[in-house]
This record gives structure tokens, C-alpha cells and sequence, in this order.
């Protein structure tokens, strides 16, 4: 039987050198999950029926010598990414029932390949949050201190993989949403660059903005994950064709953008983040301050662009066509019960800004300008990567608080200052163990991250092995 | 020139189609006013309208259907709150009254 936790790259070997079964490996997964999940909560379902029968499909595979990378490795599957015939709710009560009527395309590939699904993970309702507190199923707690939060809204996700639930998760980030939580379990979090992966079968949060990517515990696994699920697909029309982003000649600098880290980062965060450029540094990469000026109005433009795509997003949650329906007496009332009842505070928070911003009289003031604000971020980005290969920031300014601590959900938005910016830009960008820091006598994982250019997941994957600090 | 917000939650609510019960409107009086200042620096932001963003371009299909007709029938009126001989039901949309 093997020994948890792996990596996929030793499971495929393993596998592939018939030292176990990927239905051993299967039963290793449910057999931790059954031990402790009960005090991470990181599942809202475990498939293990059809998680022993992919498993016993996957063998079959690997007995006619036409295994894939991922043939037989188990995975978690946020909960807001479609699977046929199988539950799915972003962690909300309005979809508490929901059946998926089709696979996200991210699922039809990796079915192809014959991965193993173990089940689906808790997440912020509608990956609207940063810590998976706001889940109407019951908060996750993080692996390294069941008190604290796991990050979020990939929370599940990253708790799995951590606690050695999953031997790699898919999460979604929208304005960091798989980095932090991966930054806070301690494992390494990718988000690609906006439309390398189809978001065909992802409910949808905010569509300009929303990526599906790999969350594991190594950058190779993560990449490997990433690269059996990008891809260009016509079912998405935001997804990109091959080629859209030339290779860049890599010019070995890590660029740093001093004045955006000037304050709010705890004490030992920053002195986590200087240890992790020093390595950077010592492998060789020329370290180099970066102006982002536009950066400033970053958590603003994103507040505004967010809420707004997420108010029109969930308009279609009213008890018409799937979900939740309350009985009511008119068709009115059925959407505002419907809604009412099956939405979340947060949820209810995010939809009733976006229709403010949205809205007649407030449109040009808020969204409009958000707008431009973007396409200053964008093109910060854009001139920064001429000179240097990769921006470095910690993943987060503070690391997991205690469940309950942040009620204020103003206070949530700010700690997602280095995240959001990337997903306005739409660069793809890592989380990497980045070191420890302690609180309340507990070591709590530090995250790193790293920011490429469009198309430049192999570079970023490159640079990132060589930044991870355990 | 700066505009200050005027948020009025019972309008947003109903725009946005969501019951509030008194005590939740409360509530979002002084949650909602929080959020909007917080996004309101980017007012001072210099930007006018968005240039074009390079990798988005028009996605055509062709006019024709991708799939045979009631492929998914049944699956998405089985997903429906209420049917009815394959049509999703729902309370009536238009009064009758002249």
C-alpha cells in the first residue's frame, strides 16, 4: 500500500512500476479522508464508489501500457466545477440539490485521462470570500491549526492536499482565491493566465476574472495538473488559442514593487518574503525594484468589477430553471424568496454592490472607471515584464486567522491586496511555501508568490521550483 | 467632481430581486455604505474610457444547432423546480387585466 502523503510525479511511477494499484491508491486517499476529515472538513461529498470504479478503470489502463500522466491520480474537485450526474453547489444552499446536467471541460479531459475523483471540496459560496467561512455547509478548518481558517475560497482544495486528502485538488481563483488558501495550508497554488484554461462547467463568479487552475504539493505537480486542463476550447469563447502569447526570452529578473509592499504586512510575512528573494537571488536571478503605480486603486477597481459581474452572474438563481425554489404566490415572489432564502450574507453583500455599481446615476463614477482603472493595472504589468521575468509579492500580508475573527467583511477585502491585482491583469501567478510564522505558539505556513507575464506558465513554474522553501 | 453615494437598500434589493426582512435592511444600511467606501478612492483614480483589450476578439459559431434536438430534455426539465409535459413551469409572468 502506499505511504501517504505523495506527489502525482511518484505516484505515476509507482503505478506505472505496478508497486501498488491506483485502486490501493484510491483506498489509501478515502481510508485518510475517512480518518481525518471529520476534523478538517475539507469534503462536502466523498464519491468513494465511483472513485474505487474510476480507480479500477485507470488500472486497466495502466495494464495495457496507455497510461497518461494523471491515469489513476486522485483527485479533489472544488465545488462550484461541474461534474455529469453529480452534486454541485458552490457551497451554497440555493444549489444545495443541484445535479450537473454536463462535465466542465476541465472534467472531460482529465476523465480522459483517466484521473480518479474523490470527491468535491467546501469552498466560500460562490468563491465569494477568503477564508471558506462564508460556506453554507460549515467552515474548513486549516490542517496546520484546526482553529484557523484554511484561506479560501478554494479552502477545501488546499486543506485536502495539505492534510494529505488528495494527492492533488482544482480550485478556482477569481481575485486569489486558489493562491491564499494554498499560502496558508502550505502547499503551491497556480492560477493561469486568464482564458489558458476553459472555464466551460465552472459556475460562473465573475467572468472576466474567474480561472480554474491546480492547486499540490510540489510546482511539478501543479504544472502537470495545470497542463492536462488548459487548453483552448470553443465552448468557451474567452479561452485561448494556441499561440496567442509568444515564448519570452528569460532574462533571469525578479522584479519587486517596494512601494506597494510599504505597510500593512506583518512583521514576520515580510521578513518570510526577503528570505525567499535571498534564494531567488542565490540561484542566480538579479532582484529589481518595479513601479505599479496603478496598483494603489487595485483592491477598488477590483470591488467594483467583481461585485458587479457577480450580481449579473447570479441573477439566474431564482427558482425557475434549477436549485432552490420557494412556493410563493407570484413569479416576483418566487425569485426574492427563492433568493432570500437560499443566499448567504456575503453573497446577498456581493450582489446588492454590484447592482449599485451598476446602476443608474453610479455606473460612470464606479464601474466605468474601475474599468479604465484595469486597463492602467494591465498595462503597469505589461511594462514592468519588459525588463523582468517574474513580480514577487507574499501571497497574503497576514497569515490564517482564527475562525470567526474577521467579521467585518471590509477587513477580508484588504487582505487580498497582492492577489487581486493579478487576476485584473489577467497574468497567471503562484503561491509556494514561503516559510513559517507563528501565532499563538502554532507554526503557521508563509506563501510566496510569483507573478508572470501572459502565456508564461513554464518560466513561472521554473523560477517557482526554485523559490519553494518548506 | 466626486459624487457622494447615495445608497438606498430596499431599491437595490429590489432590483436585485432579493427579499430583506426590516432587520436585515438595517443591517446593510451600515454594511453596505462600509463597502462602497472602500472602493471610493478609485474616484480619484486619472483614467478615461477602457482601450481595447488585445486577446479578446469576436467568437463566431455557425447558425445551426451543435446538437440533436432534446439531447438534454430531459436531464434539464428533470433539474426544473416544477414541470410539466417537458416545459419548466412557473407562476403566471403576465396579467391578464386590461
Amino acid at each position: 500500500m502506499p505511504s501517504l502523503p505523495l506527489t502525482i510525479a511518484e505516484a505515476r511511477r509507482a503505478l506505472d512500476a505496478k508497486e501498488y494499484s491506483a485502486l490501493q491508491l484510491a483506498e489509501s486517499y478515502l481510508a485518510a479522508i475517512e480518518e481525518r476529515d471529520g476534523d478538517v472538513h475539507a469534503y462536502l461529498e466523498v464519491w468513494a464508489e465511483s472513485a474505487r470504479e474510476e480507480a479500477r478503470r485507470a488500472d486497466e489502463i495502466i495494464a495495457r501500457g496507455e497510461q497518461k500522466p494523471l491515469t489513476g491520480i486522485p483527485i479533489a474537485v472544488k465545488d462550484n466545477i461541474l461534474i455529469e450526474g453529480r452534486t454541485a453547489s458552490s457551497a451554497s444552499k440555493i444549489l444545495e440539490h443541484y445535479r450537473a446536467s454536463y462535465d466542465a471541460t476541465v472534467i472531460a479531459k482529465l476523465k480522459a485521462q483517466g484521473a480518479v475523483f474523490l470527491g468535491r471540496t467546501n469552498m466560500d459560496e460562490f468563491a465569494l470570500g477568503g477564508s471558506t467561512e462564508n460556506s453554507a455547509f460549515g467552515p474548513t478548518h486549516n490542517p496546520h491549526d484546526l482553529s484557523r481558517v484554511p484561506g479560501g475560497t478554494s479552502g477545501g482544495s488546499a486543506a485536502a492536499v495539505s492534510a494529505g486528502l488528495a494527492l492533488a485538488a482544482l480550485g478556482s481563483d477569481t481575485g486569489g482565491s486558489i493562491r491564499q488558501p494554498s499560502a496558508f495550508c502550505g502547499v503551491v497554488g497556480l492560477k493561469p493566465t486568464y482564458g489558458a484554461v476553459s472555464r466551460f462547467g465552472l459556475m460562473a463568479a465573475a467572468s472576466s476574472l474567474d480561472q480554474i487552475g491546480s492547486i499540490a504539493r510540489t510546482v511539478e505537480d501543479a504544472k502537470i495538473l495545470f497542463d492536462a486542463i488548459a487548453g483552448h476550447d470553443t465552448q468557451d469563447s474567452t479561452s485561448l488559442p494556441a499561440g496567442t502569447y509568444s515564448a519570452r526570452k528569460e532574462k533571469h529578473v525578479i522584479g519587486v514593487p517596494r512601494a506597494y509592499l510599504a505597510e500593512g504586512v506583518d512583521a514576520d510575512v515580510q521578513k518570510e518574503f526577503e528570505t525567499s528573494l535571498k534564494q531567488l537571488a542565490d540561484a542566480g536571478y538579479e532582484i529589481k525594484d518595479v513601479e505599479l503605480p496603478a496598483l494603489r486603486y487595485a483592491l477598488a477597481c477590483y470591488y467594483i468589477i467583481n461585485p458587479a459581474e457577480v450580481s449579473t452572474n447570479l441573477a439566474r438563481y431564482d427558482g425557475i430553471r434549477y436549485g432552490l425554489s420557494v412556493e410563493a404566490e407570484t413569479i416576483g415572489e418566487t425569485y426574492t424568496q427563492t433568493r432570500a432564502a437560499g443566499f448567504g450574507p456575503e453573497t446577498r453583500r456581493r450582489v446588492l454592490v454590484g447592482t449599485f455599481v451598476l446602476s443608474a446615476g453610479y455606473a460612470d463614477a464606479y464601474y466605468r472607471k474601475a474599468r479604465a482603472v484595469r486597463e492602467l493595472i494591465r498595462a503597469d504589468f505589461a511594462s514592468a515584464f519588459e525588463t523582468v521575468d517574474a513580480i514577487a509579492l507574499p501571497t497574503s500580508p497576514i497569515p490564517a486567522w482564527k475562525i470567526g475573527e474577521k467579521a467585518d467583511p471590509v477587513a477580508m477585502y484588504a487582505a487580498d491586496i497582492f492577489t487581486v491585482p493579478v487576476n485584473l491583469a489577467g497574468t497567471p501567478a503562484i503561491s509556494v511555501p514561503g516559510g513559517m510564522v507563528v501565532r499563538d505558539g502554532v507554526s503557521l505556513p508563509n506563501g510566496f508568490q510569483l507573478i508572470g507575464a501572459h502565456g508564461s506558465e513554464d518560466v513561472l513554474c521554473s523560477i517557482a521550483q526554485k523559490a519553494v522553501r518548506s | 467632481m466626486e459624487r457622494a453615494a447615495d445608497i438606498h437598500v430596499r431599491t437595490l434589493a429590489n432590483l436585485a430581486r432579493i427579499e430583506i426582512t426590516d432587520a436585515e435592511a438595517r443591517s446593510l444600511e451600515k454594511e453596505l455604505p462600509a463597502i462602497v467606501a472602500f472602493v471610493d478612492d478609485i474616484q480619484q483614480a486619472v483614467a478615461s474610457a477602457p482601450a481595447a483589450v488585445p486577446a479578446l476578439r469576436n467568437v463566431m459559431r455557425d447558425d445551426s444547432s451543435a446538437r440533436a434536438c432534446g439531447e438534454y430534455t430531459e436531464r434539464l426539465i428533470a433539474a426544473a423546480p416544477a414541470s410539466k409535459d417537458g416545459y419548466v413551469k412557473v407562476k403566471q409572468v403576465l396579467s391578464r387585466n386590461t
